[in-house]
């Protein structure tokens, strides 16, 4: 036993390094990008020979863990919840596929939007896909439950869901270790057909998987990750989801808890559970950082049973994240401010770093875009949505990853000519491949430009799966070489550039413009490292 | 012992560091700790802010409750203010008034001063003209973590082992600008007080 200071991601890596994982695969995505790079960079990880490169898409990683999976290794699949909406066919027919060797799905939320660009619940997602879920309170549980949540898998042979948010995530906190355990060998699934979803067997898996549900709870119920203390003034019974249960101990000093309450930190919940607190106590708070899960299921559609406060209600704020003061307001604990926030403190915003490629990028598209009415630049998820913000204003939509092209030939169809996509290098190869083809074999008037930063960057420079690669792949897909421009964002090649676009927009075909210079974050580290090298060599 | 910290700054300034300080010590000491960070896409040039909180007794939320926080420690002004309302009573504002103006509407300096001068339990310093002086001027996160020192509930030279422990990957002179940009920042507020 060694006690680490973790971030909640890295307890989440160090516990599957430790459980003995063959394998990671995961996209960047915030907030849950570190912990692969953890695993990444982990000695004993390297050592171990864990694979940790990272994938495309959210949807390949998932396969490519179900692979690992098949062959009877333990992995562990990350992504952001919106990640998850990329890999749901896979995930949710993994539920059917059964898992082989140990399988953990990490989505982490972001409620708030933080960094994103909705705040859909992923325990929902487990439910649809009718897998268990686990849901840490801290960085603690993260790290024991990932041991816990692979010997489920196995013990099962199901995918498990590991649902964090955001501020379990980002947050630092003294982790004991255990000791690591070794990985297993290849060994193929006992059944041969047990990962074909034809119909006929897709019928028998699924009825398999229904029959496991009792078998879920089961474990819900005796892990210990779910607890009912069931002293107090019955009153009131709370029942507390994941990392709410830190802001009510928050309120109540030395764990002095007035009420009965329901800890609940795996899924599906047994209804016996349930059902003891619902009769022990006259009404029932519950607390969820999310959707309304536990609550919506609790009060049914019309209502009819006990009073049930929480996030409908109004008790708790229908959307964001909870923190310890509005859990102690939804239990008629006030806290106050002594001192309020001056009213000439003004937002800032974040915004593209000074040096940026994006930003000469934009302002020679800017120029062009002039010619024509406004409202015809689609553009992606990346540090590049920052244009939207003054001063650039340069783009007129963001919705999910490689939405740019596809909307641009959708707009061109509606007849807005000409239309623009802007995504950027790793995002293109992320999900905008297909786009691309679709709108070749369209002929859709078209020009996309495919910001090349050379990285992902805005989740801190992971390498792009599209490096050096570009060009190869928009020709492989049908774009007219003719039309595959290359251009350099700089402020001395402004006019230049200016007259590229100009000339691409007038073409009435697909146009590829690939403004290309390194991110200046990536290149300031690689100076930096190059500068420690020439250091250490004198 | 049990102290909440905010640490507020723009992306870039250095507020992990800090964080990292103050959590290193806290360790050494064999307290309890949590620090919620900002990661992603407020990093670049917005507003950013930590939660750090240290106690010898177990810490459940990883943020601090509204008016709880014991220190705001601040690398910007405007940033200083920006989360006055977790700040207690008795609760002190150590900031840097260095302004990063990096917004078209950013407040007059004259008035945003007086504001942090309101707060009886202040410490404003110029944070990086003191950096400049000693001749490190990328250090001025740490000489704002200086003028804190005596507000952390542990020990100076528990923090000064923290300022080893980190910088250790970044050699001895990197060790020794910031051992001297925590005593530049201490010793002014310690002036400060006395003024």
């Amino acid at each position: 036993m060694q006690k680490m200071l973790l971030l909640g991601d890295e307890a989440i890596a160090q516990g599957a390094i430790d459980a003995g994982i063959s394998g990671i695969y995961a996209y960047p995505g915030t907030p849950s990008t570190e912990i692969t790079e953890y695993v990444q960079q982990s000695k004993a990880a390297k050592e171990k020979g864990i694979r940790a490169q990272w994938s495309a898409n959210e949807k390949t990683a998932m396969e490519s863990g179900l692979g690992m999976s098949y062959a009877g290794k333990k992995v562990m699949v990350c992504m952001k919840h919106v990640g998850l909406n990329v890999a749901a066919d896979p995930f949710i027919n993994s539920a059917l596929t059964g898992a082989n060797g140990g399988l953990i799905v990490v989505s982490a939320d972001d409620p708030s939007m933080h960094s994103s660009q909705n705040e859909q619940d992923s325990r929902f997602f487990g439910k649809f896909a009718m897998i268990p879920v686990l849901e840490p309170t801290n960085q603690q549980e993260a790290y024991d439950m990932v041991h816990y949540g692979f010997g489920l898998s196995e013990k099962l042979e199901i995918p498990v869901m590991l649902r964090i948010t955001t501020r379990l995530a980002h947050s630092r906190s003294g982790v004991l270790t255990k000791n690591s355990l070794e990985q297993n060998e290849v060994r193929l699934p006992k059944d041969p057909m047990q990962f074909i979803l034809l119909p006929v067997i897709a019928r028998k898996r699924y009825k398999k998987l229904l029959d496991l549900q009792e078998s879920f709870m089961d474990a819900s119920t005796t892990s210990g990750f779910n607890q009912y203390f069931p002293d107090g003034d019955k009153s009131l019974g709370i029942i507390s989801c994941g990392i709410t249960y830190n802001y009510l101990l928050e309120n109540y000093p030395n764990r002095k808890l007035p009420y009965p309450v329901l800890k609940i930190s795996q899924y599906p919940v047994h209804e016996e559970m349930i059902r003891r607190i619902y009769d022990d106590c006259d009404k029932v708070l519950v607390l969820e950082e999310g959707y309304p899960l536990i609550e919506e299921q609790l009060k049914g559609i019309l209502n009819l049973g006990k009073t049930v406060h929480g996030r409908l209600d109004g008790t708790l704020p229908r959307d964001g994240e909870l923190n310890p003061h509005l859990v102690g307001a939804a239990l008629n604990i006030k806290h106050e401010a002594t001192f309020g926030i001056p009213d000439m403190i003004r937002t800032r915003p974040p915004k593209l770093c000074d040096g940026c490629s994006h930003i000469d990028a934009f302002k020679a598209i800017n120029v062009v875009m002039s010619d024509y009415s406004r409202g015809r630049v689609f553009s992606d998820i990346g540090c590049y949505t920052l244009s939207a913000l003054k001063p650039l204003e340069s783009i007129n939509s963001c919705v999910d990853m490689g939405a740019s092209i596809t909307m641009a030939i959708g707009a061109a169809d509606a007849g807005l000519v000409p239309a623009v996509a802007a995504i950027g290098d790793s995002t293109f190869t992320h999900s905008g491949i297909t786009g691309l083809l679709d709108a070749v074999n369209n002929k859709s008037p078209i020009t996309v430009f495919i910001l090349d930063n050379s990285t992902t960057g805005m989740t801190g420079g992971q390498d792009s799966s599209a490096l050096g690669k570009i060009e190869d792949i928009c020709k492989g897909v049908g774009v007219d070489e003719a039309h595959i421009r290359v251009i350099k964002p700089l402020r001395k090649h402004h006019q230049e550039n200016v007259d590229i676009i100009k000339e691409e927009l007038e073409y009435k075909g697909v146009s590829v413009i690939i403004p290309r210079r390194e991110c200046i974050q990536t290149l300031n580290r690689r100076m930096r490292a190059r500068h420690k090298i020439k250091k250490l060599e004198l | 012992m049990k102290k909440d910290i905010i640490l507020a700054g723009v992306g870039g300034q250095g507020i992990l560091s800090i964080a990292a300080t103050i959590g290193t010590a806290a360790i050494q000491d064999g307290l309890y700790l949590k620090q919620a960070e900002v990661h992603g896409m407020s990093q670049r040039g917005g507003a950013v802010q930590s939660h750090v909180r240290i106690s010898s007794e177990e810490i459940f939320s990883d943020l601090i409750t509204l008016g709880k926080a014991d220190i705001i420690i601040s690398i910007e002004p405007m940033e200083s203010l920006r989360y006055l309302n977790m700040l207690s009573k008795d609760g002190w504002l150590i900031t840097n008034i260095n302004p990063e103006v990096n917004i078209p509407d950013y407040p007059d300096m004259e008035e945003l001063l007086a504001e942090i001068r309101k707060i009886r339990n202040h410490v404003a310093l110029d944070a990086v003209k003191i950096a400049k002086e000693i001749g490190t001027p990328k250090t001025a996160n740490i000489v704002t973590l200086g003028a804190a020192t005596a507000h952390l509930g542990m020990g100076y030279e528990t923090l000064k082992d923290a300022v080893r422990t980190i910088f250790k990957t970044k050699g001895e002179d990197m060790i020794n600008m910031n051992l001297n940009a925590m005593e530049a920042g201490r010793k002014f507020a310690v002036e400060y007080k006395k003024s």
